[in-house]
């Protein structure tokens, strides 16, 4: 088991360097700092004295892959690529174009991020579950028939419009909650989170019910569960007791992936609804064109979405015992 | 314009041929080509009778094919010529770029007003100081909603009196409707004769055509009334530059399409090469094409396209001199993020085929071919390229959906479409700031909305029936 998630662990690295070495390329090598310059100086101000200050600030006026001329280590490590995209990997995010630390940034807003994120986590997969559970009891029916077009319904609509709408109608129309902000005390915080959280959950409900209750309907063709009936349970016994059990196992493993995810945050959601989380921090900076936090949000990203690898595989031994890791 | 306008501007323009006008029509084509396949291979046309028999499938074909006759028709992009000065002098074009569309829609697109009007409105709906001169001779300044410029040009000028306003109204609709049916009328006359002459058995699959015939009625007849309400009013309203709403969601199609469609051309050769070839050979191979997918789908996926399109803006602003006309300028933006959009996209279809290529490799077939000492190109082409077709096919319908959803939520972020072009996603951007207007804007976003659920939708219900027609696992459920 323990070398097992070593190796996991290993593997995971060259792949970081990968997602490292594809940012670089995009950030430096499609673009060369002086074309960064130009764009954050703005049209007025580029000369060429200020294009240098800025990458002179910016430590961007290093050479990409070899400073020849250091001596030494000096060679590597005095270049845009050790510096920029090898720091990376100790948590060394560097400062945003208006100076302020990123990885104390970070800090700061993971908290209103999870604060959004967790509910609308735990309350959409309870609540998708159990519809797809729902739906699968009444299979073959023509509640099974219109929850599924309700489903697809639900999936063609954009998260927009729910975003949208439900700002529009409960808070600007019934005034029952405040359009937008968030307050950390926790007494204060729930009347901003609800309607983000609501919002967010109605959003997903479509897209999950369907595929959830597709997976019930695979395991409720399998063997095992005529067995059950055969045996004189009751249709209910089964699919509680049977089916949810080992329908669970895919859906498990499905969600297990996104719970690091969670840290980054709803973009749409924290942006629309003015929450200080993540998600919202990355819309600014990508609106701004703002290079250093993009480059920081996609290294913590994959490094979240490897973690969630790691993680499924690990509870696939968890929740199924005919699986074992070598 | 009348048609015969339209074919001498036509004749005497200059075409330009946009990059994904150009990628539009060849996969047209290339949907044309499967078409004439499937029709030929007896297999593959009972699996899309099959298809077509579920009515949700017909519905959704119809309206899918409707919106991509539009979006072909915006596809044609041409510059008028100038008017000359002198008789000898050499013709020139202008700089304005338009499509055959926009000359169809040339009353809707030229009737501009001068900012917000709600749908079938004759007043603005700002108010603006208005001198009144009263009986007595004195002057007041008063803030009252004027009369529009274009909508409602044939009442007297003043307040409309109600009666006159829901008579021309009725009027209009119950003309354009009528106009509607009797085109739909003549050309579904025309359908049946061909069909008897065509078809020795013209009872086969009645229910599906009826339902095409219900479709083809219900979108004449409602195109019937936007035409004939056009003449008169602006049936979404105009938007904050005072333009016709129907005309920017007409637009929009051709947008959401390319978005949806062109990325596909990426995503299938990579996916399919990469994906077979990683379940096929299986060893080194495999580990290399799926160091390179968890690479890609590990970084995610909004940021990889935002730094993308950073990127690529960084680089088209830096090079005006690249692009004759702000047109192209927006379309090989727009190229560029379908690029990038179908670079991201393909690991899902590249780990879905390598799993099925796993499997199939073991297979008697596949075995027997190898025996026989058929290369693995031929092998994987003529053997397991063909059995996961049904796959990818589905694949592609669901990417469609998912990409036009995409392509609202990037453009909201600042990391779609070009500002200077017609899309949903911009449409919403637009509409979040006048949903807080008094009153209220709401007919832009309502416009987008509807159009945008009708071609979701469409593509989803689609995807479905085709997993259930194609897909034997789905075999006996719902």
């Amino acid at each position: 088991m323990f070398a097992y998630i070593l190796r996991r662990v290993l593997y995971a690295i060259p792949i970081l360097i990968g997602v490292n070495l594809i940012t670089f390329a995009l950030f430096f090598m499609v673009n060369s700092p002086d074309d960064m310059a130009r764009m954050q100086l703005g049209v007025k101000r580029v000369t060429p004295e200020a294009i240098q200050q800025w990458k002179a600030e910016r430590g961007y006026d290093k050479p990409l892959f070899l400073n020849e001329a250091s001596t030494g280590v000096a060679q590597v490590t005095d270049t845009i690529f050790y510096s920029k995209s090898l720091t990376l990997f100790a948590g060394e995010f560097g400062r945003s174009e208006d100076g302020r630390e990123i990885g104390r940034e970070i800090r700061e807003r993971m908290g209103p991020s999870l604060a959004i994120a967790i509910p609308t986590f735990l309350v959409g997969l309870g609540l998708t579950v159990s519809l797809a559970l729902f739906l699968v009891l009444f299979r073959g029916t023509w509640l099974d028939r219109t929850g599924v077009v309700l489903c697809v319904g639900l999936m063609s609509i954009s998260s927009l419009f729910f975003i949208i709408g439900g700002q529009f109608i409960f808070a600007r129309m019934l005034q029952l909650v405040p359009i937008s902000g968030y307050e950390s005390n926790p007494l204060v915080a729930w009347h901003f989170l609800i309607l983000p959280v609501t919002v967010a959950v109605v959003a997903g409900i479509g897209g999950s019910t369907r595929w959830y209750r597709t997976l019930f309907l695979e395991e409720i063709g399998k063997d095992y569960v005529r067995t059950a009936r055969a045996k004189g349970l009751s249709d209910t016994a089964v699919l509680f007791r049977h089916v949810l059990r080992n329908g669970l196992i895919p859906i498990l493993t499905g969600v297990v992936v996104v719970i690091p995810t969670l840290f980054m945050g709803s973009l749409l959601i924290e942006s629309f609804f003015g929450i200080p989380g993540l998600g919202s921090y990355t819309i600014d900076a990508i609106a701004a064109q703002d290079f250093a936090v993009v480059r920081a949000m996609v290294f913590l990203g994959s490094v979240l979405y490897l973690l969630g690898l790691i993680l499924t595989d690990l509870s696939y031994t968890l929740v199924d015992p005919r699986i074992r890791l070598k | 314009m009348t048609i015969n306008e339209l074919f001498s501007t036509l004749s005497q323009s200059l075409w330009v041929w946009l990059a994904t006008d150009v990628l539009l029509w060849v996969l047209f084509v290339l949907f044309l080509f499967s078409v004439v396949v499937i029709v030929r291979s007896p297999l593959q046309r009972a699996v899309w009778q099959k298809v077509f028999r579920q009515r949700l499938a017909v519905v959704s074909t119809v309206l899918l094919a409707i919106a991509a006759s539009f979006a072909l028709l915006d596809s044609i992009h041409l510059r008028e010529p100038l008017p000359r000065l002198t008789p000898e002098a050499s013709v020139r074009y202008s700089v304005e770029v338009n499509s055959v569309l926009d000359l169809i829609l040339t009353d809707l697109r030229k009737n501009h007003e001068k900012t917000y009007s709600a749908p079938l409105a004759v007043n603005l709906a700002a108010l603006e100081p208005v001198t009144v001169s009263m009986p007595d001779g004195a002057v007041e300044v008063r803030r009252e909603a004027p009369r529009l410029k274009v909508a409602g040009s044939i009442f007297p000028p003043g307040p409309v009196d109600d009666t006159t306003y829901w008579l021309d109204v009725l009027q209009r609709v119950s003309l354009g409707a009528l106009g509607g049916a009797l085109l739909f009328a003549l050309l579904w006359l025309g359908c049946l004769m061909a069909r008897r002459v065509l078809t020795s058995n013209p009872q086969s699959n009645r229910v599906a055509w009826r339902w095409v015939g219900l479709t083809l009625g219900v979108v004449f007849i409602t195109g019937g009334v936007f035409t004939g309400l056009s003449t008169n009013f602006h049936v979404f309203g105009t938007d904050k530059v005072g333009q016709d709403v129907l005309y920017q969601v007409l637009k929009s199609l051709r947008t959401a399409l390319v978005i949806g469609l062109v990325p596909t051309l990426v995503t299938l050769p990579l996916g399919i090469a990469l994906g077979l070839s990683a379940g096929y050979f299986r060893g080194k191979v495999d580990d290399v094409i799926q160091y390179i997918y968890t690479t890609v789908s590990a970084v995610p996926g909004v940021l990889l396209i935002a730094a993308s399109v950073l990127s690529i803006q960084v680089m088209i602003d830096n090079h005006p001199e690249w692009f004759a006309t702000a047109v192209e300028r927006g379309d090989i933006r727009l190229l560029a993020l379908c690029i990038i959009l179908g670079m991201t996209s393909w690991t899902g279809i590249a780990r879905l085929l390598r799993g099925e290529a796993l499997k199939m490799r073991e297979y008697d077939y596949v075995q027997a071919a190898r025996a026989f000492g058929v290369g693995a190109g031929q092998i994987l082409l003529r053997h397991v390229l063909p059995n996961v077709f049904p796959i990818i096919l589905i694949t592609l319908v669901m990417e469609f959906s998912s990409l036009v959803l995409a392509e609202a939520v990037l453009s909201y972020i600042g990391i779609g479409v070009d500002p200077t072009m017609f899309s949903f996603g911009l449409m919403i951007n637009n509409a979040r700031m006048e949903l807080s207007r008094d009153p209220v804007v709401w007919w832009s976003l309502t416009a987008a909305f509807l159009f945008m659920v009708i071609l979701v939708l469409a593509a989803n219900l689609l995807a479905d029936a085709v997993r259930d027609a194609l897909d034997p696992r789905s075999e006996g459920q719902s």
